[in-house]
């Protein structure tokens, strides 16, 4: 493993403009609404890695993966893939075509229903150059093969699938263009928990086989601890904490993410007292001064309240919050593990 | 499945066809349409239309045209079963002795041919514009949809009125009679583009939304493709609907026209020709000459009518 990442994201910012009528606007002076999905995200993943990246719906999880395979410009910040910048979905020049692929939530949107299995495939190898119509079939049936299915499965069309077979689809197509990278935003959300763990092991298996290197995206804590090298936790477009898979679980930092640990039902603490998630996320649209957190914090004080923290700490060991920075958190009572 | 297929991962295109026809026999679609006589029998007055249309000339139990197989001592027979009538004229003759039942099968042509003509005009223009309109979104969506909206507050008929009447005036009086029918079926169609770009236009915005288009992005498919081969396909089935209702629309059209004067040309005449010209004889008397072109239109455009209705509601998933 080389010392430089494969992929770098640097103060990522994204803002939505919901302004209606933006010209209107423009000309009558009336400010515009606006939305900072994403709010200076940064981190780094080495190649054959996993980053998991976790947060409660509108945190911004998707918005990073749309942007990271070229589907959205950032507003601000910088993605570079092996040195160069993304410029295009799915790489872009320089960094030549295909090279990050994307497996998306929903497997029901994410297949065109009027094509053919072989014809979804397909494309992405003619995309790749591959001109011979037989070849293609050829190479999208052990496709299929590859991730599950059989090669006949490709006559058919996607309503003839199964929710986790789809999904198995959609990542014979990612793996078509031959990536490197692999976003994958939520791909197991929508199926049952039992398919879940095969597309999940499916997924590890590839990635061994093909030496890929993911960006997995989940709200499933449970999914993230499977899958993941190293997890960033989302909180309002920032993120608040990141540490490697273990040492997240085990001594988790930024109260956010002690939170959503000690909600976890466990088996084997089935008469504790579990601490409650308390309060709902912020409307984005008006997000609380200094730590976006502090309105649920039960340790947040003054400073917390006016300050933004900064995200302290070693590469694979930081969290973005005053407490920690100040040591004057409590201990982590660490769960039985 | 056998081995032996488990091998051939790629179908032929003949095999493909049947495993289509195969997918339609057993679809909700011909269930519901077997379903619903009335469906039925707006189908085949439909078919029998289309297909008394293109082999007129051997359906036609006359040439009308033919002005050497025209005789004036035939002039204003009435139909066969009236007394009076000829047996070699079945619907009975006009004032230029031409068999009317041949008149309705070659004006069921024309009419037949510009509504088509029209609606594949109008669903080309409409959905050509709808859908880049949607796709691209922003000002320059906003500016077509202004445009379409503008067109939608003023009646189709004026806008033909106004095409036929500019067409007139600009193009030389000698080619007039050639271009007419070309000048009405521009004139219909241009009259009923917005719809088609509109309906097109909302599909292009939810389906480009979808997670289908970004993957085919990524995977580096130009736009125009995206737009072709992706979302086209997926747009298309309210598009023909419309079009179905739209071809009674367009027949309707070209009839009034035709009737108001501005139509095709008494030479080539459609069932609205038909109509105006029979109607200078209703009030002496001679009936049949336009009741019989209006019956036919009137069933035509009820069948079509009546099909795209079904087709609407059977392909509409919330009626199901």
């Amino acid at each position: 493993m080389s010392d430089a990442p494969l992929l770098e994201v640097k103060n990522l910012s994204k803002i939505f403009d919901l302004t209606e009528a933006a010209w209107l606007a423009a000309l009558t002076g009336r400010s515009r609404l606006l939305l900072p999905a994403v709010d200076g995200v940064s981190f780094s993943i080495p190649k054959g890695k996993t980053f998991g990246l976790v947060g409660e719906s509108g945190s911004g999880k998707s918005t990073v993966a749309r942007m990271t395979v070229g589907l959205m410009q950032p507003s601000n910040g910088s993605i570079t893939f092996d040195g160069k910048p993304v410029s295009a979905p799915g790489g872009g020049r320089g960094i030549g075509r295909g090279r990050l692929q994307m497996i998306f939530q929903d497997p029901f949107a994410s297949l065109n229903p009027r094509w053919r299995v072989v014809d979804i495939i397909g494309e992405a190898l003619l995309r790749k150059g591959m001109r011979d119509s037989l070849a293609r079939a050829k190479r999208a049936g052990e496709l299929l093969d590859q991730v599950g299915l059989v090669a006949v499965d490709g006559e058919k069309f996607p309503h003839e699938f199964s929710g986790g077979q789809r999904q198995r689809i959609s990542i014979a197509r990612a793996l078509a263009s031959e990536p490197e990278f692999l976003v994958c935003d939520e791909p197991t959300s929508a199926l049952d928990v039992s398919v879940q763990a095969q597309i999940l092991n499916l997924m590890k298996d590839l990635q061994d086989e093909l030496g890929l290197t993911y960006l997995f995206i989940s709200h499933n804590l449970a999914v993230i601890a499977h899958v993941s090298d190293v997890v960033g936790v989302m909180y309002l477009g920032r993120l608040v904490e990141v540490a490697e898979k273990k040492q997240l679980f085990k001594a988790p930092q930024h109260p956010y993410t002690r939170m959503l640990l000690d909600a976890i039902p466990r088996l084997d603490m089935t008469t504790r007292e579990r601490s409650h998630v308390v309060g709902e996320v912020a409307n984005p649209m008006s997000r609380p001064p200094g730590c976006h957190y502090h309105p649920r914090c039960p340790f947040a004080n003054k400073r917390c309240k006016s300050e933004d923290p900064k995200l302290k700490g070693a590469a694979n060991f930081a969290a973005a919050c005053h407490g920690v920075e100040e040591g004057r958190l409590p201990a982590w009572a660490a769960a039985a593990e | 499945m056998t081995d032996q297929q488990a091998h051939i991962p790629h179908q032929s295109l003949g095999s493909r066809m049947v495993d289509g026809i195969r997918r339609f026999a057993g679809s909700d679609l011909l269930y519901s349409f077997v379903r619903q006589p009335v469906v039925v029998v707006a189908f085949l007055i439909t078919v029998i239309f289309i297909l008394a249309a293109i082999f007129a000339p051997l359906v036609a139990p006359h040439d009308p045209f033919n002005p050497a197989s025209l005789s004036l001592m035939d002039s204003f027979f009435p139909p066969s079963w009236v007394e009076g009538g000829d047996a070699r004229f079945l619907l009975g003759t006009d004032n230029q002795g031409r068999d009317i039942f041949s008149t309705i099968i070659y004006g069921a042509r024309i009419s037949l041919m510009v509504g088509f003509a029209a609606v594949v005009f109008s669903i080309a223009l409409g959905v050509l514009v709808g859908l880049i309109s949607g796709f691209v979104g922003g000002w320059f969506d906003a500016l077509l949809m202004r445009f379409a909206d503008i067109q939608l507050t003023i009646p189709g008929l004026l806008i033909a009125l106004l095409v036929d009447g500019i067409a007139r005036t600009a193009l030389p009086s000698d080619m007039r009679e050639e271009i007419a029918i070309y000048v009405v079926i521009f004139a219909i169609g241009i009259s009923n583009w917005p719809q088609y770009a509109r309906v097109a236009r909302s599909g292009a915005m939810s389906e480009k939304v979808k997670d289908y288009v970004a993957s085919a992005r990524i995977i580096g498919t130009p736009s125009w493709v995206i737009l072709l081969r992706h979302v086209l396909p997926n747009i298309l089935g309210p598009v023909l609907v419309l079009g179905t209702i739209g071809l009674a629309l367009a027949i309707t059209s070209e009839a009034t026209l035709s009737f108001l004067g501005v139509g095709v040309p008494p030479t080539t005449p459609s069932l609205g020709t038909l109509i105006r010209i029979g109607n200078d004889f209703l009030f002496s008397g001679e009936w049949w000459i336009t009741l019989f072109p209006s019956g036919a239109l009137v069933v035509l455009v009820l069948a079509v009518n009546l099909l795209g209705d079904w087709l609407r509601d059977a392909l509409n998933p919330k009626l199901r």
